[in-house]
């Protein structure tokens, strides 16, 4: 038992470290506030590695991935996030693609692998509908076929970027009389170009516009886009959300961002001393910090059974539960700790060009939108409630 | 990186788990801990014969291992609750031979201890000292080369099983000064030792131990006068580590048992395992359990490293642990309804032990501060 990095796992690291340094592009911004950031910038990351082979180092050799074992990839996740990067989205590298490279046929991995992989195409998740949450089951998106296609008609919701999407994967319901409904679902690729969808935004609570409603309209889409058998759909996006799962505690993001609060908390003051030394406060960042050392480890045991071939099985959902609950406290305790300065909307800060008065310290202008936003992450991915469902099955037994 | 056990430590899991399976169950214990002793000398000789009180011992002390060792041993300890001292006097006492004591100290009881013939108790605590291991009223005062110890050391663990004592003591400055900390061996049988003996809520025995002016020579200080804090700061790591292992059998134990009733009782004509809101806890208690898991590794992981990131971690472990303690204690008593309320299941023995695992080497609270003054840079 140890918790050592070999010596090719150091120099692993180095490697990474040496190439994050010279290559992440400089004039783009960081990721958080989304919708401030171009398409442009959001993708120039995922070129870069898409260049050097790196941009799906989960996937299998043979399809692009890059042989790293899951501690190289841990090492990779923690110098990312040492420079706060813009990684690649996981629609299409962490979800589509595997989907693609298991179950898809041999011309559909050629057409859609290399666009993944070079970061060329967008792609958006068309899961949830406006009775489909937690349910997702019960979704009702229709698709018949017509001839060498089917006609897609129903609507989606809450889907994550849409609006720079090129390509979709969504889940419709080919056999409205299957005895369950999970065993009517098709899983079916759709060019987002293609007449009939339209794409709504959707404005958040934190002020922006990340997610979207999906409209299909009477949406003709060739049969050779059907992921897989008919109406096995349920399957693969049940593969789909395991590997959504995994890689979703963020230890390594929650690591830095323990750091900044840590310097937010060492700026603010309180009763004349730096608020970090209040008693109460340090409280609540050990409290974060021990619990995120526990999740650290408890994702490395993880690692380790994947090192010795255990795939990621239901402890993802611990890591999911887990890890959302930092995120989501980690949040809590900068808009805490920025104390006044929570409250101005940063979007509204008169442009006239002059920092001669500045409205707060930089770093509070996002507290309270961050901490808005990161609700989100204990109702995706199957919301945390649905987690401790699966725990419930696939661990207890019950 | 990795979390596997070696052959050799396997092989301790499994001889540990086989001698408390098989000698160790419920009604065992209830006899155990209600008994004239309390405990079961010829269970630890046979722990001795298997070996296992050499377990966290290097190969020069006669032993063949160390902490991780220890952990191993104290997590099936905590599985079946055994009440034997193994962390008072292989971890502690043990421990302060390994880490401070002469080679001359090393031969003198190390063998002892390995072979069982010799049990310590460790007596550091005071009435109005709380967690903090300098803030010391009992002195030991200097006499030429010889000490005279005097002082009350309160709730000492396995103090009437014992036949020897490390006993922490003032040789010099104030009251809380960090300076002047001193660590004896003490005879149990040496002239001016009394002890007012009680049974624990936990089903352990304990006692007041009173000093009074007990001659030691010389010979009976271990490590250096007056510079004894870091020894015993580190040895009380090594024994909080070890304790929490101890807490993650329990907790185990204690989910098992709340899982397996869940599935039998039943009310409104199905098992209560069906109502979501009781999943729900249960599968909270999983995760608090698996976090408590991953920070005894941790803890007993960097028990080696320098003393501060020691004291980080070994304090970030008994904060997760107590918590996850408490919570699964109160949450298995709450499933279990009145049943848990009884003496006649074990639940209710888990529960009050993970209750006093809490204060033990230190409280949430103070290990908390700890990690504050460690971190808050």
């Amino acid at each position: 038992m140890n918790l050592e990095f070999t010596e090719e796992e150091k120099a692993f690291r180095a490697e990474v470290r040496e190439f994050i340094e010279n290559n992440y592009p400089q004039n783009i911004g960081t990721r958080g506030v989304q919708d401030e950031m171009s398409r442009e910038d959001m993708l120039a990351w995922h070129k870069i590695l898409g260049k050097k082979g790196w941009s799906v180092p989960a996937w299998p050799k043979e399809y692009g991935g890059t042989d790293w074992t899951p501690t190289q990839r841990y090492i990779w996740s923690e110098e990312n996030a040492r420079k706060n990067t813009v990684m690649p989205l996981p629609f299409g590298v962490a979800m589509v693609g595997p989907v693609i490279y298991t179950f898809g046929n041999e011309e559909q991995k050629a057409q859609h692998l290399p666009g993944i992989r070079s970061g060329d195409v967008w792609w958006c998740q068309g899961y949830s509908e406006p009775g489909a949450g937690s349910d997702l089951a019960s979704l009702k998106t229709s698709a018949v076929r017509d001839g060498d296609d089917y006609i897609l008609n129903g609507q989606k919701t809450w889907t994550t970027l849409a609006q720079h999407a090129d390509w979709g994967f969504f889940l419709c319901r080919t056999d409205p009389d299957a005895p369950k409904p999970q065993m009517g679902i098709s899983f079916i690729l759709v060019d987002m170009n293609t007449p009939g969808i339209e794409v709504r935004p959707i404005k958040l609570i934190d002020g922006g516009y990340e997610v979207n409603e999906v409209w299909l309209t009477d949406v003709r889409v060739p049969a050779t886009n059907l992921i897989g058998e008919e109406n096995k759909g349920w399957t693969y996006a049940k593969f789909l959300l395991a590997h959504e799962r995994s890689g979703i505690a963020g230890v390594a993001r929650s690591k830095r961002g323990v750091e900044q609060l840590k310097e937010i908390a060492a700026s603010e003051m309180l009763d004349g001393k730096p608020l970090i030394e209040d008693m109460g406060f340090a409280t609540k960042i050990s409290q974060l910090e021990i619990d995120l050392s526990a999740l650290e480890i408890t994702e490395l045991r993880t690692l380790a059974g994947e090192q010795a071939g255990k795939g990621p099985g239901p402890e993802s959902s611990l890591l999911k539960v887990k890890g959302t609950e930092i995120q989501q406290r980690l949040t809590e305790l900068t808009l805490e700790a920025v104390g006044y300065y929570g409250a101005p909307d940063f979007r509204s800060f008169p442009d006239d060009g002059s920092n001669d008065f500045p409205i707060g310290p930089d770093y509070a202008h996002h507290a309270a939108p961050t901490y808005f936003n990161m609700r989100k992450t204990s109702i995706y991915g199957g919301s945390n409630e649905i987690q401790r469902n699966i725990i419930t099955k696939m661990i207890l037994g019950l | 990186m990795d979390f596997d056990f070696t052959d050799e430590q396997n092989m301790v899991r499994d001889g540990i788990s086989r001698l408390i399976r098989e000698q160790y169950d419920w009604d065992t214990r209830r006899g155990v801990i209600a008994s004239e002793s309390g405990w079961r000398p010829e269970l630890w000789a046979q722990l001795a014969e298997l070996g296992m009180l050499a377990a966290p011992f290097s190969e020069e002390d006669g032993g063949f291992g160390g902490a991780t060792e220890a952990m191993i041993i104290m997590e099936e300890f905590g599985k079946g609750l055994a009440v034997e001292p193994f962390i008072p006097s292989v971890v502690c006492a043990g421990g302060f031979l390994k880490h401070g004591g002469s080679t001359a100290q090393r031969e003198e009881y190390i063998g002892g201890i390995i072979s069982g013939e010799m049990i310590f108790a460790f007596a550091y605590a005071e009435p109005r000292g709380r967690y903090d291991l300098a803030n010391l009223e009992t002195t030991a005062k200097a006499d030429g080369s010889n000490y005279v110890l005097n002082g009350h050391k309160a709730v000492v663990i396995g103090a009437p099983w014992a036949t020897h004592f490390v006993v922490t003591a003032r040789t010099s400055g104030g009251q809380t000064d960090k300076d002047g900390v001193s660590v004896f061996i003490v005879a149990k049988d040496a002239q001016g030792v009394s002890t007012r003996d009680y049974a624990t809520v936990d089903g352990r025995r304990a006692s007041e131990v009173y000093f009074e002016n007990v001659k030691l020579s010389g010979d009976a200080l271990i490590g250096e006068a007056g510079n004894g804090l870091p020894l015993i700061e580190k040895v009380v790591d090594e024994a909080t580590a070890a304790t929490c292992a101890e807490a993650v059998g329990a907790m185990k134990v204690t989910n098992e048992t709340t899982l397996d009733y869940s599935r039998q009782r039943k009310q409104f004509g199905v098992p209560i395992g069906s109502f979501q809101v009781l999943q729900h806890r249960m599968a909270d208690m999983l995760m608090e359990y698996e976090q408590s898991v991953s920070m005894c590794y941790l803890a007993t992981i960097k028990l080696d490293e320098d003393a501060a990131t020691r004291k980080k971690n070994v304090s970030a472990a008994k904060v997760r642990i107590g918590q996850a303690g408490r919570f699964i204690g109160q949450s298995a008593i709450q499933t279990h309804g009145g049943m848990g309320m009884t003496d006649e299941l074990a639940v209710g023995s888990y529960f009050k032990r993970l209750s006093i695992i809490e204060g033990e080497f230190g409280s949430v609270d103070h290990h908390m501060r700890r990690h504050i003054a460690l971190t808050a840079a």
